[in-house]
């Protein structure tokens, strides 16, 4: 017979033995994509499904010949970015005047810019398409990065609001009696004290720009299609390259991956609109 | 900087020359503050009312890109056109069927999972980061992957397995193209589930699960007294968040099947972009566009307001 506390060690591992398995199970398809991506065609397409091989470069040389990678990616990037950045010269500023000088009407606009994110896509999609044919934006990186700033808009004034409720007033308040403008207060004073939070609000921008794949796939064809058109592009059935569609899709995974991994414990906050912590 | 701050602390409590000239500055402030949220509340007002006007009218009239014609007034003709398709029915249970299954699977799996890694075990922080990646991914990636490396019927990983059981391996695309597609969006929106639920797990009182349990109360009535009560509330939001992203779900059905073998794939929001892009029937593309924001502003309205109770709280 074990003791209790023998039995209780025991039981700790093997939930974490279960956690593992769980955990390795969910990682699996990711684990599978970056294998594949070192195998020729032959052995990414071999059956049974080939755990050992030689592994090789081939792939990842290949893709940017193969697909133009890099246009694709330039284009990921500029979007994203693009509009991560005028997203936070919105965000802040709007974040910044409800956090710290509250109205009555302070929380019915909050919630009011939540319910723009509830309108889904389909809704709009035929006016924004016959718009963007008309004034030419179609197909445009500039048109894409109007559409992701304010898809995320409201994301990112709700995350860097939650983050600004936590500085204390007094603070801002001391910076202006010292003669601060507007512009140094936020600067100097209300930014470096939320680094870490707008940091994360930035990051959380990026992933959702980099992934999204609704207006990316309806409203670009090739001149301005980013990362999640050009792996779209890979689900015509002529012709199987498992082992180039593992590589690009590793390729363009990998950054948000890691943007993902850092940022995962403040991301709740902004994906829960503030209601989880 | 620390300094200044106690000082101010004072001097809005004792009588200082400088109050007046504090005052002063703040009402000036509170204008350039008005000033400050409005460019954010103008573009999303836009972005609010024009497109969404268009989609109404749009939907009032007969507007085919093919026949370009005088787009005469036509009443709800297309709501009538638009819900009598036969696709119509087909993409309103599919829509139901994928946010009902997903969500169902999301949470209970969320719940058990999150619970599971709540506890100290060796290599934690790798299995939280093993556990989220998958919403990390892009849909295309997502659906592409799954479709070839894992699905499929001859060279897929699955297919492997099963003939390692001595079972004949499954077209899952052509035999159960829907559940296929509940699979793979399942698995992008679970680490959702377990990221929340998880944060939302770490604020428990351990406390007073620790109390219960010298009270000697089981895991169960622990679990159904302390731990789900707890949850309610990050269980409420994942359910409504995920509820708003589902219903739109279309990159995973655009590059694995097309809304097909038939309609048995297509969801609300496929069959809008088919009507719209491939059919180019703008009016009756609309009608469907207007059912949709319909539908997502019931589980919006939800949310709004458990969020907006959220808010109220912190003050």
């Amino acid at each position: 017979m074990l003791s209790l506390k023998q039995r209780r060690s025991l039981n700790t591992l093997l939930l974490g033995v279960l956690a593992w398995g769980v955990a390795l199970a969910i990682f699996f398809p990711i684990f599978w994509m970056l294998l594949t991506s070192f195998k020729t065609e032959i052995d990414a397409f071999a059956t049974p499904p080939q755990l050992f091989f030689s592994p090789t470069l081939e792939n990842y040389t290949l893709v940017n010949e193969r697909s133009d990678y890099l246009h694709f990616a330039w284009n990921s990037v500029v979007v994203s970015f693009g509009s991560t950045i005028i997203g936070m010269m919105l965000a802040v500023p709007a974040a910044y005047s409800m956090a710290f000088f509250e109205t009555k009407r302070t929380k019915g606009t909050l919630l009011w810019m939540l319910s723009t994110k509830m309108l889904p896509p389909v809704g709009v999609l035929v006016p924004i398409y016959l718009l963007f044919k008309d004034t030419g934006l179609l197909d445009t990186k500039t048109g894409l990065v109007i559409i992701y700033t304010l898809i995320n808009l409201p994301i990112m004034i709700w995350m860097a609001y939650t983050y600004f409720k936590e500085i204390p007033k007094e603070v801002l308040e001391a910076a202006r009696m010292d003669g601060s403008t507007l512009f140094q207060e936020i600067w100097r004073v209300l930014l470096p004290m939320s680094k870490g939070g707008l940091a994360a609000t930035v990051l959380l921008s990026l992933i959702l720009s980099w992934n999204e794949a609704f207006w990316s796939l309806n409203l670009t064809a090739s001149e301005a299609a980013p990362l999640t058109a050009l792996i779209a592009s890979y689900s015509s059935p002529e012709g199987l390259f498992w082992a180039k569609l593992s590589a690009v899709s590793t390729l363009a995974c990998a950054p948000i991956l890691i943007f993902g991994w850092i940022s995962q414990k403040q991301l709740v906050r902004g994906l829960s609109f503030g209601a989880v912590k | 900087m620390k300094t200044t701050a106690l000082n101010a602390g004072s001097a809005s409590s004792a009588a200082d020359p400088k109050q007046c000239s504090r005052q002063g500055s703040i009402r000036t402030t509170s204008r350039i503050n008005r000033f400050m949220v409005s460019p954010s509340v103008l573009v999303l007002a836009l972005w609010m009312v024009i497109p969404l006007s268009m989609t109404i009218y749009f939907s009032l009239i007969r507007y085919n890109l093919l026949y370009p014609g005088d787009n005469e007034f036509v009443g709800l003709e297309n709501f009538q056109f638009f819900v009598t398709d036969f696709g119509f029915m087909a993409g309103m249970s599919n829509t139901l069927l994928l946010v009902g299954a997903v969500l169902l699977i999301t949470v209970v799996l969320g719940v058990l999972i999150s619970l599971l890694i709540n506890q100290a075990f060796w290599g934690r922080g790798v299995v939280r980061i093993l556990l989220i990646s998958p919403f990390f991914i892009m849909p295309t990636v997502n659906a592409l992957i799954w479709k070839n490396l894992l699905l499929h019927p001859v060279s897929g990983v699955f297919a492997a397995i099963w003939k390692f059981f001595g079972a004949t391996p499954i077209d899952w695309f052509s035999e159960f193209p829907l559940f296929s597609i509940i699979m793979i969006v399942s698995w992008q929106w679970l680490p959702f589930a377990i990221l929340l639920l998880m944060t939302a797990l770490q604020s428990l009182d351990q406390e007073q699960q620790e109390a219960a349990r010298l009270d000697g109360a089981g895991p169960w009535a622990l679990f159904f007294h302390l731990t789900l009560p707890h949850l309610a509330r990050p269980i409420a939001v994942v359910v409504m968040i995920e509820t708003i992203f589902l219903l739109s779900i279309f990159a995973e059905i655009f590059t694995t099947t097309g809304g097909g073998p038939g309609y048995e794939t297509t969801n609300l929001a496929y069959l809008i972009y088919s009507q719209a892009l491939l059919q180019f029937d703008v009016g009756l593309a609309s009608a469907g566009g207007l059912i949709a924001v319909v539908l997502a502003n019931i589980a919006a309205f939800f949310l709004v307001r458990l969020i907006g109770k959220s808010l109220t709280e912190k003050q």
